[in-house]
């Protein structure tokens, strides 16, 4: 598993707003992706019903998924596919090397996958000899920089043009240091040109899967570019890493679901290519690769199951919910500290590493709701993030001076004489404070709203005061 | 053909065995009765459909067409719609020639392909087979075309590379119309259709390729550029004789 | 639809809300004279501190299931609980009967409040069919709309057709009207620079649609703009923007109190 800075949180969004780069790139990312979404629906009335169907997928799948994983596998070997069982990062990563030695594999060329970040492959697999290549231009982008991604459809997203051309041309010495990179579409073309060779070069080829279809034991993924389909079919051996949730049952429930996933994501109707794949290549065929296999990764998916976080498992990797983030949007993706960002990433990264190692990211939202409202599968994230902070309270994990005052809080609200009392006090004392300037430059124990912002006075006498003397002057209680 | 499960050894049963009996736990239930697995079993058979948007269903073949069209252009796609097989080649030269591309291009061993009187494009230098990996122009036929999002359903086999689709940095796709269905689930039965009308994955090709438009990436501060690792032109000629299947 | 509500002249019992309890009353009062105005009869029970939602998303659930409890157990025997804010009605309305649902005889009282809690201006416009006003208010207007209100209790369009009848208002939509303002309750204390960056995103907003008066329904929403409208305008010499709770106007009583965090 890889390392996880989630518990630096606060720091990570720190240096986050702070980063003139980001904020630009995300300046653009969060308009840009909720307006095409917007519009795509616009174009098909039948969304909501195909979101609820969805769903209803979903759920029917995880309910049977014992039943569906193994018929997923029949079906696979029957194609002449193996099926691997992976509890842990640990035994996917051994798996994965495994069948990697035995055909005495150098370079294995990658697609997009998050399973593949979740169980730190590549750093693994240099570790073991064999050179990890990202084919999907953004994963490529942050592996020259040696960095994670940022949002999980959208892994550069965090980075301007000017920034990959400069690390075009830091990595890319071979090619004439003079060349004219102005336009996005030279950037695009110099790593269609690296890559290519590199994908005949692979022995194996790696990828996620968007889904995994019970009924004809095929994965499937879903690209723009192209590489995942170069990815798998022309090295020897084509390696589906992907967690048990990714079950759908028929190619008509996948048919389905691809009709929102793509416009919840981009805005787009379908993606440029997506693939169905099944097996290793037929005795006839004319190309694909000789070995297919498939390493199903649980690594906690089904310790969540008839849990309250159950409905996470819905979740098809579109990245609505956090295009549509506010928090996101002001922090970007690297500050959630591990592989999922975002409201999704919120509830998933306590779920998978624990909410010890994840304290901060179900606390920073301000359940605004968007995220639930976006998301294709109509996955309750505010709620699942509440509950994680009813874990962490009973688990002592709220922190020390937040407890004290709600505490306190509490304790004089459900104790409405003395409240009352004390509240008609207070707000007598700070209307008088406040009466000259209408509002507090500085206010103790308010110190993070006041840095930036006027803390408003009150009027001076509560509600309750004011309403308690006009009914006695008026004969009543 | 390459590794067996007995390789995996008695790790992988115990890793399997905890994964399904975990499942199983987290849903504190035994094993699905015999009764709920014929209820599954008649679900995967019954390949139900979910909403199918409306614009899709119950077309005419001409507005079939006429949608395939439209979203093909869409998605920056170039169409060309013939009457008649023997067409082709004069639209496929037509068509390098206002690419500027040179007259030569790779075409897979497809039987539709095969059918189509490739003299009246003299000029026209065709190799057929696997396509070599040089980023030329590459030919296929497709399964079928599916009008709602004019995406192509092209499967792998003997007569159909699939790095055809992949390699060339353009690609024409011939397609009779009489194979544009509405909705991709139309496809898929014909899919089904050509494998035996079962859930059958020993029949499922290798590969299935959905291919709508040319190959593009928004990774670059998310604006569309064409032709990331696939083909960055994709024209499709609609051959409109309808005994043409 | 606006539905002219069956009871002739239903007893409310106003849910004041923590905030607008302890930092502007008017808004309590604007409420009353909106809700007498529509024919009801408005009692205000003096039991009520707080809906609970701080303890409640903070995870004390103890905390949060014992003061609703007392809210119920406050608020039972009214026709109609109404409260001035998207968040606290949203707090009685949807979460109170998810809260105690594992308390069998709690949660069918919790559904029975539950049923008939709303929003001030949802209430007005949607069971009473008050759609227009008697108030004048000559001022460009624009308007947010506060997450909680937006997307738990559907008020979107009601509090815009209420203004509109409100003489020499003039209103000017505010883009991003339905982005979070940062505020979030606990959130802009625990995350104070992201708060910042929102309420700050919100503020730039405001400002270039060019409107003298920012209004909403969530007090606690207001005083986070407010707040950082201020000392903009202290700082930077940003345009100075009125800011208040549109009940405020609705009701008339803009010369009641000042606007949100301005001296009188």
């Amino acid at each position: 598993m890889i390392h996880s800075t989630s518990n630096a949180f606060k720091a990570n969004a720190h240096d986050g707003l702070a980063n003139p780069t980001l904020q630009s790139a995300l300046a653009k990312m969060k308009v840009g992706f909720p307006n095409r979404r917007s519009e795509a629906i616009a174009r098909l009335p039948e969304f909501d019903a195909l979101r609820d169907r969805s769903r209803d997928i979903k759920n029917h799948v995880l309910e049977n998924l014992d039943w569906y994983l193994e018929r997923f596998e029949a079906r696979v070997r029957e194609a002449g596919g193996l099926v691997h069982w992976a509890r842990t990062p640990d035994e996917a990563r051994a798996i994965i090397l495994g069948i990697c030695k035995r055909l005495d594999a150098k370079i294995v060329t990658k697609g997009k996958s998050m399973i593949s970040e979740e169980i730190g492959l590549n750093g693994f697999l240099a570790a073991n000899g064999i050179e990890p290549v990202e084919t999907d231009l953004g994963e490529y982008i942050i592996q020259l920089r040696n960095e994670t991604p940022s949002h999980i459809i959208a892994p550069a997203v965090h980075l301007t043009k000017a920034a990959i051309e400069a690390d075009f041309r830091r990595v890319h010495t071979h090619l004439d240091a003079k060349r004219d990179l102005t336009e996005p579409a030279t950037l695009v073309a110099e790593a269609r040109g690296i890559l290519r060779q590199r994908y005949f070069q692979a022995d194996v080829g790696i990828t996620g899967a968007n889904f995994l279809i019970a009924e004809t034991g095929s994965s499937v993924i879903v690209t723009n570019e192209g590489n995942g389909d170069l990815t798998q079919l022309l090295p020897k051996a084509h390696v589906v890493i992907a967690s048990l949730e990714k079950i759908v049952p028929t190619l008509e429930d996948a048919s389905t679901i691809l009709r929102v996933l793509g416009r919840s994501a981009t805005g787009q109707e379908m993606s440029v290519y997506t693939t169905f794949s099944t097996g290793p290549k037929r005795e006839a065929d004319l190309d694909g690769p000789r070995e297919y296999h498939v390493v199903l990764l649980d690594n906690g998916r089904s310790a969540l199951l008839g849990t309250e976080f159950q409905d996470i498992l819905r979740c098809i990797r579109c990245g609505a919910c956090m295009n549509h983030c506010p928090v996101y949007a002001a922090v970007g993706g690297h500050a959630y500290g591990w592989v999922y960002p975002g409201p999704m990433g919120a509830v998933l990264t306590p779920s998978l590493i624990g909410v010890e190692n994840a304290k901060h990211l179900p606390n920073a939202s301000t359940f605004c709701g968007k995220c639930e409202s976006v998301c294709p599968m109509h996955i309750p994230l505010p709620k699942m993030m509440r509950h994680y902070r009813v874990r962490e309270w009973r688990q002592n994990l709220t922190p020390r001076g937040a407890r004290l005052g709600l505490g306190i809080w509490a304790w004089t609200a459900k104790r409405p004489g003395i409240y009352h009392a004390l509240t008609s006090m207070a707000m007598r004392v700070l209307g008088w404070l406040g009466r000259r300037h209408g509002s507090f430059f500085n206010l103790p124990l308010a110190g993070g709203w006041t840095a930036t912002r006027e803390f408003p006075a009150p009027q001076g006498q509560t509600f309750q005061a004011q309403w308690a003397r006009r009914q006695r002057a008026m004969g009543r209680t | 053909m390459g590794a067996t499960a007995a390789r995996d050894g008695p790790d992988m049963t115990n890793a399997r065995n905890q994964i399904l009996g975990g499942i199983r736990a987290s849903l504190k239930r035994d094993v699905l009765p015999p009764a709920r697995v014929a209820e599954l079993e008649a679900r995967l058979k019954g390949q139900a459909r979910g909403p199918v948007p409306a614009r899709a269903r119950d077309l005419d073949r001409a507005a079939l067409i006429d949608l395939f069209e439209k979203q093909a252009h869409l998605v920056q796609c170039s169409v060309a719609r013939v009457a008649a097989l023997d067409d082709v080649p004069g639209e496929l030269a037509r068509y390098l020639k206002s690419q500027n591309l040179p007259s030569q291009v790779e075409m897979s061993p497809d039987p539709t392909l095969d059918r189509v009187d490739w003299s009246r494009a003299p000029m026209l230098e065709i190799a057929r087979g696997k396509p070599s990996g040089a980023e030329g122009v590459g030919v296929t036929s497709a399964l079928a075309g599916v009008a709602e999002t004019a995406t192509l359903m092209i499967p792998s086999g003997a007569t159909s590379p699939s790095t055809m689709n992949f390699l060339p940095d353009t690609h024409v796709v011939v397609l009779p119309a009489s194979r544009v269905v509405g909705p991709l689930e139309d496809a898929w039965m014909k899919l089904r259709g050509t494998v035996t009308g079962e859930l059958a994955a020993a029949t499922m090709p290798r590969t299935v390729n959905l291919i709508t438009g040319p190959s593009r990436t928004g990774d670059i501060e998310q604006k569309m550029e064409m032709g990331a690792h696939g083909p960055r032109r994709l024209h499709l000629i609609v051959v409109e004789d309808a005994d043409v299947a | 639809m606006p539905v002219a509500d069956t009871i002739p002249r239903p007893r409310i019992g106003l849910f004041v809300t923590c905030l607008v309890d302890l930092f502007r009353p008017v808004v309590g009062f604007a409420a009353v004279k909106l809700l007498e105005e529509s024919g009801c009869v408005v009692e205000v029970p003096a039991l009520q501190t707080c809906c609970g939602q701080p303890a409640f998303n903070s995870g004390d659930i103890a905390d949060a299931k014992a003061i609703a409890k007392q809210v119920i157990a406050s608020f039972e025997g009214f026709d109609y609980v109404v409260a001035p804010s998207g968040s606290c009605g949203g707090m009685l309305k949807e979460h109170y009967p998810e809260l105690l649902a594992d308390e069998p005889d709690w949660a069918l009282r919790a559904q029975h409040l539950a049923a008939r809690t709303y929003e001030l201006i949802a209430f007005l416009h949607d069971v009473r069919g008050m759609t227009k006003v008697e108030a004048a208010y000559a001022d460009s207007v624009t308007y947010h709309d506060s997450c909680s209100g937006l997307r738990e209790l559907g008020v979107k369009t009601q509090p815009r057709a209420m203004l509109r009848s409100v003489a020499g208002v003039a209103i000017t939509e505010l883009p991003g009207a339905e982005t979070c303002c940062g505020f979030g309750g606990t959130f802009c204390v625990k995350y104070p620079e992201i708060s910042d960056k929102m309420v700050g995103e919100k503020a730039a907003d405001i400002l270039k649609t060019g409107a003298g008066t920012l209004l909403a329904g969530d007090i606690g929403c207001l005083m986070n703009m407010a707040g950082k409208l201020k000392r903009l305008a202290m700082e930077e010499g940003a345009r100075k923007i009125k800011v208040r709770h549109v009940a405020e106007v609705l009701a008339g009583m803009t010369e009641d109190a000042p606007p949100i965090g301005e001296s009188s």
